[in-house]
């Protein structure tokens, strides 16, 4: 039995980006507004962190159904 | 510099070490022998090899010293990629690996033995433990030194933290553990990264914005306004560019010799490509590696020249701490989290940098247990263990390799120079080596007393050249110049080491072929079969479409890194 690394990969950035883009939405205005860039980075990186870990996921499905 | 961290920037570097150990946990059963742990089995497909063989690579060193450079040199210290990495990684893609994967050998020392004898693997291989050991000790003495710094966390407690898990997931899934955890923290690095780099190019006004802002900088240094963004121009003499190298000195020194000797025959990257399921795969290792690699520069070097910039003008409230006179460069990275990361993004970049760290260390682990239980236990200890004996060695020699890694660390904390001796070492030992190979690898006549006392007398040039040179403003001692009064004094350190190393080079290489002359082949053409140019058939990558096939890819990447000097020139 092999491992597909995709899906610890998977796994690990559609947690930090689920933890990451809850606590930017949750986030009080005032404090990222204090950002040099005025961005909510954590909602914004949050989500693509996630759509990455999704993909990754998916990726793990597609190879099992092929193999 | 102080950062604070929130209760989700914890549980992210939680989340991530439980991930790492529970990649080991889980390769755990797919380790029955030495070759599925020293070798992952061949059985890799060539995207996982690849992303191990920079993952190992992008050790700490890389991120925060890359930055650092990136900010003290400009976009100059981008030729350690586009002169230096990347042609020497589709030579070896395409030139070497034919040999290393496709001879018997199962690491580099090995196949110094099957093609010339058994001092010159002996030689090798006692070097390269040593070196490994080092590294990964001066890997884990940084990491402390920097959470220390900037968390204010216990030096030992992250001595011994880093040491545990990385020899957790090793001792449990050998080198297929670190390959996989190399590929998620090769994912974990360029995520974490990356939002730094696009923040800061935003707030610098891009490209444009960054050129302009650098021009003071550059005359304020007494150079060229374009000097930090010009990576070509101001190499025609040494003293119109802040590195103080010239280009022959760049293009030969740093271009050929270092970065081949360094990616043609440290063992450290060569068994990521090793471990590959086939000829075809191991030499797309490499290339494919090559591919991020050629683009790693906007990762790391970039946030280095936005920092100064930031810094030089004063803007948004970006300071790089002082060392000294001048600024601590090695806290750009740092510097540049604690800036643009609030709490919850700054967990992911502080777990992006210790997974470099991580992967530099388990990098060096690996290749160390792999060359001590073949190349030394095996030949010169025990001979004829049973495979599980030299599994259970294997072992116990990850568990050795991480003591002995927490004692370099601790000796790195005693002397502050031990970086400097390190850096010593390998260019003394490694520059030299890539002749030994070179010739062994095409040229059947080499023999194995020309192999050895070359590369001994590679290296004594090595000492030698050291000895006698100084860069300007140091003292005789480490820097150079203790063979008496310096005959030259190089503009840099870099300069200096670059010179060293085509020294070294080519005195290796001339009295290789010196030596071999005089001396009898002692090797049969049957014994050299496999492990030299001439005498072995041409892999036909016929049947593989053409994305596949090693030449067209390696060329697709050499034409790219041309365009890419030749857009940044």
């Amino acid at each position: 039995m092999h491992l597909d690394v995709r899906l610890p990969i998977g796994l690990m950035f559609s947690i930090f980006g689920t933890l990451l883009a809850a606590h930017g939405a949750l986030a009080d205005r005032r404090v990222w507004e204090q950002h040099p860039l005025r961005i909510n980075i954590n909602l914004y990186w949050g989500l693509v962190l996630l759509v990455f870990g999704i993909a990754m996921l998916l990726l793990v499905v597609r190879g099992r159904r092929k193999g | 510099m102080h950062l604070q961290l929130g209760a989700i920037d914890y549980a992210i570097l939680l989340i991530y070490f439980a991930f790492v150990i529970g990649i080991g946990v889980v390769l755990r059963r797919t380790v029955s022998g030495t070759k599925d742990f020293f070798e992952s089995g061949r059985s890799l497909p060539a995207w996982i090899c690849a992303l191990g063989f920079i993952g190992a690579n992008l050790g700490a060193q890389e991120v925060m010293g890359m930055a650092a450079s990136g900010a003290k040199y400009g976009i100059m210290t981008s030729h350690f990629y586009w002169v230096g990495a990347i042609p020497a990684m589709v030579f070896v893609a395409i030139f070497m690996m034919p040999f290393y994967y496709g001879s018997k050998a199962r690491s580099v020392p090995e196949y110094l033995k099957l093609r010339f004898d058994e001092k010159t693997r002996g030689f090798n291989a006692m070097t390269f433990a040593g070196m490994t050991v080092m590294s990964s000790g001066i890997s884990m003495y940084a990491l402390a030194k920097l959470l220390n710094a900037i968390l204010g966390w216990n030096f030992h407690l992250c001595i011994v933290m880093s040491g545990v898990i990385v020899l957790a997931y090793i001792f449990m899934g050998g080198l297929t553990s670190a390959i996989y955890n190399e590929v998620l923290q090769f994912f974990l690095i360029v995520l974490g990264f990356l939002p730094l780099v696009m923040m800061g190019l935003k707030q610098v006004g891009g490209w444009e914005g960054l050129v302009a802002k650098l021009q003071p900088v550059g005359t304020q240094a007494g150079f060229a306004p374009t000097a930090w963004t010009d990576s070509w121009a101001h190499t025609g003499s040494a003293q119109a560019n802040p590195m103080g190298i010239e280009w022959f000195g760049l293009a030969m020194g740093l271009g050929f010799v270092l970065s081949f000797g360094y990616w043609c025959t440290d063992f450290l990257v060569i068994q990521r490509a090793m471990a590959a399921k086939d000829m075809g795969s191991a030499r797309r290792t490499p290339i494919i590696a090559a591919i991020p690699k050629m683009l790693f520069p906007v990762l790391v070097i970039l946030p280095g020249m936005i920092a100064i910039a930031l810094h030089n003008s004063a803007q948004g409230g970006f300071n790089l701490p002082a060392k000294g006179n001048s600024l601590d460069y090695d806290m750009v990275v740092p510097a540049m989290l604690s800036h643009y990361f609030p709490t919850g993004m700054l967990g992911l970049g502080l777990t992006a940098l210790m997974a470099s760290f991580m992967s530099g260390m388990a990098g060096n682990v690996t290749a160390f247990n792999t060359v001590w239980t073949y190349d030394i236990y095996q030949s010169y200890i025990k001979r004829d263990g049973t495979d599980a004996h030299y599994l259970a060695v294997g072992r116990a020699t990850t568990v050795f390799g991480i003591l002995a890694s927490m004692g370099a660390a601790y000796a790195a904390a005693q002397f502050n120079n031990i970086m400097d001796i390190l850096q010593l070492v390998f260019a003394f030992v490694n520059a030299p080596l890539f002749a030994t190979f070179l010739l062994g690898m095409f040229w059947r006549r080499a023999t194995g007393h020309g192999a050895f006392f070359g590369l001994v007398l590679g290296t004594l040039a090595a000492a030698i050249h050291h000895g006698l040179s100084l860069p300007k403003g140091a003292v005789a001692g480490l820097k150079g110049g203790w063979l008496g009064n310096a005959l030259h004094t190089y503009p840099s350190e870099m300069a200096q080491n670059f010179w060293t190393a085509i020294y070294a080079w080519t005195a290796c290489f001339v009295m290789t072929i010196v030596i071999s002359l005089v001396t009898r082949q002692l090797k049969s053409t049957d014994e050299l079969r496999g492990l030299v140019y001439s005498l072995t058939p041409r892999a036909h990558e016929t049947g593989l479409v053409w994305w596949k096939q090693p030449a067209v890819l390696g060329t697709i990447v050499l034409g790219t890194t041309l365009l890419l000097n030749v857009v940044f020139w």
